[in-house]
């Protein structure tokens, strides 16, 4: 067994092990913990097939923003997933119906399916370009090229989340005080201390 | 490769877009360096640059021609609908400004969503593949979501905002596995692409892949039975936002459905016409037979554009050129019925309070009697009775369904239509002869603009149809 195969086995058995144990595991946080794993092997999987730009944007993505949020969203609210679980064996059957039916579907579609042998041949089309090249390069090359229209309008999706997460969010609240660090070093002696003359017997006004 | 080999794609025919999304860029800046002050200019801005990228389309010749890597389409077709679209657009922004400046929500932001939903729409007009189709689309609606939860302290509207976004993202979820499936049995994404595919085979994944593709964008037009979202979101959101929705996304919405199914399937016209009459058939059942027992105007103008839609489905159902012709007829038409309704709909109010029930109508026609013959005259055409525009609109798409043998849709469709005049009659009725409720403030200029506007097209339709049905005829012809 070559090495390139040993690690298919280890990530895969990883994988297919970590992603039972999210389901299995009773702790939430301990679910995502898992998800996690699951995912940073799923990027060694893509890493052993030479897509090294797809692995690396798997586990910044993926484990670095989608995981960690979950495991915020988790952390913060105190769900009880024993209680989310409670209704489990009444809807088992409804459950397990749609199941068979989506798995009816996937055996119909994948059992008409046919895949054009060259793709196989020349992943990502580097080949057919007849360049050798990074997946990265071959990336950026068409993103910025052929796919430029998609690139702009993702932009300006990203462009509107942003406008809406502010609209829907953002408060001015009169009245909040606020550090303001001009004003704090712009402070003289003068400003700070005053000098009150004491008259004898008689004191002052506070 | 070296900076000779990259060739500039043709930017000319997506120059509307260009200056769309350059300008509301331009804006933003503009708005966020100001703050409060600048909601006056965002708008007047908004509405230049709405009516500059309108007279750019409407300036725009030529026959088919593709650019951005034959992703983006500029025909007749994508011509008449994108005008229809940037006037839906304008005329929100005219309805809204009297609106949000007494709900004190007035902000230089709704004015930027507007127009970044507007770029979405023509995108999605303009598509000739799937991806530009799903980008366009998900720009539109996630405007859309903000947008409807515009009124952000008002619970109604933020259920209603919440409500589209969780319904409108499982939606894009049915339109995506549809493309994906189009995409590995056909192992291309732009239309004419799977044109050619299909010629060779067309297997049973080319089927589910364009069942998924149909909810997705029945869900989009609103059409039963992915309607439900509807009559709440309508009346969730702020009046004018309700406008927008029954306006301009309609517009695009019903143009990518032609777009899909016209440019993308026209071989396997078989597949997909049995599910638009069913969708059409349900959709003119439900919006006459729902909206009867309705009392809000808002959730009653929701089963109406429910109903509308299931009537220029007709068209498409036909799937010939006549058809689509009488599809771009009827969408002209509702365009300008809708606006029309909304315009008085914003006008019904007193002070800060508004008037959104059917019984606020009452004597409205001694009270306002402009307003209550505009209404008058919407409400007829709506109804379909000659010589109001709404007649004709029907007409078209009616006429092309017996061409094509459709006999029994159309059938449904006249039955349908009396009973849907029963609840535009009734408004009629409740105007005229109720008593009257003390009356309301006078209209604000933008209201007065696109009310006049609409009742002109609406009523005098009859005089000269030649250019509207021209244009139209020439949108179907560039389809086929």
């Amino acid at each position: 067994m070559s090495a390139a195969a040993a690690f298919f086995y280890l990530f895969s058995g990883l994988a297919v092990a970590s992603g039972f144990m999210v389901i299995a595991s009773r702790n939430p946080v301990a679910s995502v913990l898992f998800l996690i794993l699951a995912f940073v092997n799923a990027a060694g999987l893509f890493v052993l097939m030479g897509a090294e730009f797809l692995a690396m944007i798997l586990v910044v993505v993926y484990v670095g923003a989608v995981a960690v949020l979950f495991l915020f969203v988790v952390m913060m609210l105190d769900v009880d997933f024993a209680e989310l679980r409670q209704g489990f064996q009444r809807y088992l059957p409804v459950g397990g119906l749609i199941g068979v039916i989506f798995l009816i579907e996937l055996v119909l579609v994948v059992g008409s399916w046919a895949i054009d042998p060259g793709l196989v041949q020349a992943p990502l089309g580097n080949a057919a370009r007849g360049e050798a090249a990074t997946n990265t390069q071959a990336l950026g090359r068409v993103l910025y090229t052929d796919y430029v229209y998609f690139f702009q309008l993702a932009g300006l999706i990203l462009l509107v989340a942003m406008i809406g997460a502010i609209v829907l969010t953002l408060r001015d609240r009169p009245g909040v005080k606020r550090q303001n660090i001009s004003v704090q070093n712009a402070r003289t002696q003068g400003m700070a201390i005053e000098t009150i003359k004491v008259p004898s017997r008689q004191g002052v006004e506070v | 490769m070296n900076a000779a080999q990259i060739v500039m794609p043709a930017l000319g025919p997506a120059l509307p877009e260009l200056i769309l999304a350059v300008g509301v860029l331009v804006l933003i800046l503009y708005g966020s360096f100001k703050g409060e002050r600048s909601v006056e200019g965002v708008n007047v801005g908004a509405l230049l640059l709405i009516v500059l990228a309108l007279f750019v389309v409407v300036s725009q010749t030529g026959a088919k021609i593709t650019t951005l890597n034959g992703s983006f389409i500029s025909d007749g077709f994508s011509r008449v609908m994108k005008a229809l679209v940037l006037i839906g657009s304008g005329a929100t922004i005219l309805l809204s400004r009297d609106y949000f400046q007494r709900e004190r929500i007035d902000r230089f932001e709704f004015p930027i969503l507007i127009l970044l939903c507007t770029i979405g729409m023509m995108v999605m007009v303009s598509a000739n593949d799937l991806i530009a189709l799903y980008l366009g689309l998900e720009l539109t609606s996630l405007a859309s979501y903000v947008i409807a939860a515009f009124h952000r302290d008002n619970l109604k509207s933020t259920e209603a905002g919440l409500k589209y976004f969780v319904l409108g993202a499982l939606s894009s979820g049915m339109l995506l596995y549809g493309s994906s499936l189009v995409y590995g049995f056909t192992g291309t994404v732009s239309f004419p692409g799977i044109v050619s595919a299909l010629h060779q085979s067309a297997g049973f994944g080319i089927v589910l892949g364009i069942v998924f593709v149909a909810a997705g964008v029945a869900f989009k037009m609103s059409a039963v039975p992915f309607h439900m979202w509807t009559p709440d979101v309508y009346e969730g959101s702020p009046t004018p936002v309700t406008a927008f929705f029954a306006s301009a996304p309609k517009m695009a919405a019903v143009a990518m459905t032609v777009r899909v199914f016209i440019g993308a399937f026209p071989d396997v016209t078989a597949i997909w016409q049995q599910i638009i009459v069913f969708i059409s058939i349900a959709s003119m059942t439900l919006g006459s037979f729902a909206a009867i027992g309705q009392t809000s105007i808002k959730r009653l103008m929701a089963y109406s554009s429910i109903g509308n839609i299931g009537y220029a489905l007709i068209g498409l159902a036909a799937a010939s050129e006549e058809g689509i012709r009488g599809v771009v007829i009827y969408m002209i038409i509702y365009l300008a019925m809708t606006l029309g309704a909304f315009a008085i709909l914003l006008a019904l109010r007193r002070g800060s309070e508004m008037f959104e029930t059917v019984d606020d109508l009452s004597g409205l026609s001694r009270t306002h009697p402009v307003m209550a013959f505009c209404l008058a005259a919407m409400m007829f055409s709506l109804a379909g009775i000659p010589p109001l525009a709404g007649f004709f609109a029907k007409f078209y798409v009616f006429a092309a369904a017996i061409k094509a043998d459709l006999v029994a849709l159309a059938v449904i469709g006249v039955v349908t239509s009396v009973v849907g005049a029963y609840y535009y009659l009734r408004i009629v009725k409740v105007m005229y002869f109720d008593e009257p409720k003390a009356p309301y403030e006078a209209m604000a200029p933008g209201l007065r603009i696109v009310l006049g506007l609409s009742s002109v097209v609406v009523i005098l339709f009859w005089l000269l149809p030649a250019p509207l049905v021209g244009a139209a005829g020439i949108a179907a012809k560039s389809l086929f």
